[in-house]
């Protein structure tokens, strides 16, 4: 290192000190970039859907991640209500709100499961298998407890012993043959507000 | 429109000038309105909020209240604030309030900060911190006449509600005002704002909430984010709502007056130094001191009560 004379190492150290505390004041030499950060539904996918959670059924819309190309694996990034559904207009309540955390929620449901009287386990089983479990447990007890006529002769057609609970998030058509499918089992006892 | 627009007005620790040419829309801008007398403290907006800016606080643990989390953090930027409140009549107020930022028009975190751009605000009304620009002094809490900046433990760096800024670039409402099932939150310009409050406050006056008004402080030249309460006369009782918020002094003085003075001391300095320079120039010797210099030495070497 070079010898530094009293001079020089004033003149250095005032230099410094001076073009600090013009930073400090404010005439910085580069120029803040100003952005706010990118809007991130520029070109998602929309779809509607109704919320699953409560009767009120309030529309919603999912953006997923790209535009539907055969390569472009789709997956829901973020859920709004829908603005132009009547019922909600695009509000939505906290629990519709979070509806994101929802669909990726790590203990979703994604697969019929089984649990065998007396056990403590589910275990995973097909759709075939879980449909044709329950299609063959619903004819066993119907033709066991259907009533076709009251003792005193009445006509009902009713079965009684069997109920369903559909889920609330059904849109009036689907709601409409939920009701049709049933009251023809002579199911009386369903509800298609499980608040599930 | 200007609504959308991200000219910036001004900029934190920058005497740089704004661009100023997009002007022509005059004085429109932007504001939320937090109808706390239609509020029901579902926390739709607190999720919203969530949602929209991709942030998950902590899961906590109860406090005894409806309030969750207890405060505002860096990873919750709105939080419903719920106070028991026994009025004169002995009857008990349930008040809630929606906090967050108020996006004043003279924005106390922006003058205290220290930071160029790490705070700034829009032509449109919003104050938005740049986090890249960010260097986590703090200053912006102490500037905050409201409490709001929270200071993130994962990368020190101040965060708070951005009244959605990257959603009202693009023309949408924020995300909070979206969601809003009992319409409490209303966005628009702050003039129609304005007009939606009157109604509510006429109608709350004839429901017999005399002191129903508007909170616009006026010690911050209003603000961009509006309350519309039952007891505007007594703001405190809403968990603390500040009567009359101001910029605190020390910051005013600081970053106000402290700043031309220590400039012109500056400018001062250098002006004599220039001026000393050409009138007086510097120290030169010549053959004849470095003589007597020596000269000096000499007798003080010699002399003998001087000898170590």
């Amino acid at each position: 290192m070079t010898d530094l004379t009293r001079r020089q190492f004033l003149k250095i150290t005032g230099a410094t000190l001076a073009g600090s505390s013009l930073a400090l004041l404010g005439f910085s030499a580069s120029v803040a970039i100003a952005e706010v950060r990118e809007f991130k539904l520029s070109r998602t996918t929309e779809t509607r859907n109704t919320c699953p959670y409560c009767a009120v059924a309030c529309g919603i819309v999912m953006y997923s991640l790209g535009d539907g190309s055969k390569n472009a694996k789709a997956s829901i990034i973020h859920i709004e209500g829908d603005p132009d559904h009547p019922v909600n207009r695009g509000t939505l309540c906290p629990k519709g709100a979070g509806l994101l955390d929802f669909v990726h929620s790590p203990s979703r449901l994604l697969r019929p499961e089984y649990r065998a009287p007396g056990s403590d386990k589910w275990q995973p089983i097909s759709w075939d298998d879980a449909l044709g479990r329950i299609a063959k447990l619903m004819k066993e007890d119907r033709d066991a407890n259907f009533v076709a006529k009251t003792p005193t002769g009445l006509t009902v057609n009713r079965w009684l012993t069997t109920a369903m609970l559909a889920a609330s998030a059904s849109s009036n058509e689907v709601g409409y043959l939920t009701h049709k499918v049933m009251r023809s089992f002579g199911v009386l006892a369903f509800d298609n507000q499980a608040r599930v | 429109m200007a609504l959308q627009s991200l000219d910036i007005i001004r900029r934190s620790a920058t005497t740089l000038p704004e661009p100023e040419i997009r002007s022509g829309t005059g004085d429109v801008t932007v504001a939320k309105l937090i109808d706390t007398t239609k509020c029901i403290g579902c926390k739709a907006c607190q999720v919203a909020c969530m949602e929209w800016n991709d942030l998950r606080d902590e899961i906590g643990t109860n406090v005894g209240a409806y309030q969750n989390p207890p405060d505002l953090s860096a990873s919750s930027w709105t939080l419903m604030r719920f106070a028991e409140v026994e009025n004169t009549k002995g009857d008990l107020e349930w008040l809630i309030r929606k906090d967050g930022c108020m996006h004043c028009q003279d924005p106390g975190c922006l003058k205290a900060c220290p930071a160029p751009g790490a705070i700034v605000q829009y032509a449109n009304g919003i104050v938005d911190f740049h986090e890249e620009n960010c260097i986590g002094c703090g200053y912006c809490i102490a500037g905050c006449p409201f409490d709001i900046p929270r200071i993130s433990k994962k990368d020190h760096k101040a965060y708070k509600c951005t009244l959605c800024s990257d959603r009202v670039a693009v023309g949408l409402e924020p995300a909070c005002i979206k969601a809003c099932p009992t319409g409490a939150l209303v966005f628009g310009t702050k003039e129609d704002m304005k007009l939606h409050a009157a109604d509510r406050i006429e109608d709350l006056k004839s429901r017999g909430f005399e002191n129903a008004g508007l909170y616009d402080p006026a010690g911050v030249s209003g603000t961009h984010v509006m309350y519309v309460l039952h007891h505007a006369d007594t703001p405190h009782i809403y968990n603390g709502l500040p009567g009359k918020p101001h910029i605190s002094n020390t910051v005013q003085l600081w970053k106000g007056i402290t700043k031309p003075l220590a400039l012109a001391a500056m400018a001062l300095a250098a002006l004599t130094g220039f001026f000393h320079y050409i009138r007086v120039g510097p120290n030169e010797t010549d053959e004849g001191d470095e003589a007597r210099a020596a000269d000096e030495m000499a007798k003080t070497l010699n002399s003998p009560e001087k000898r170590p």
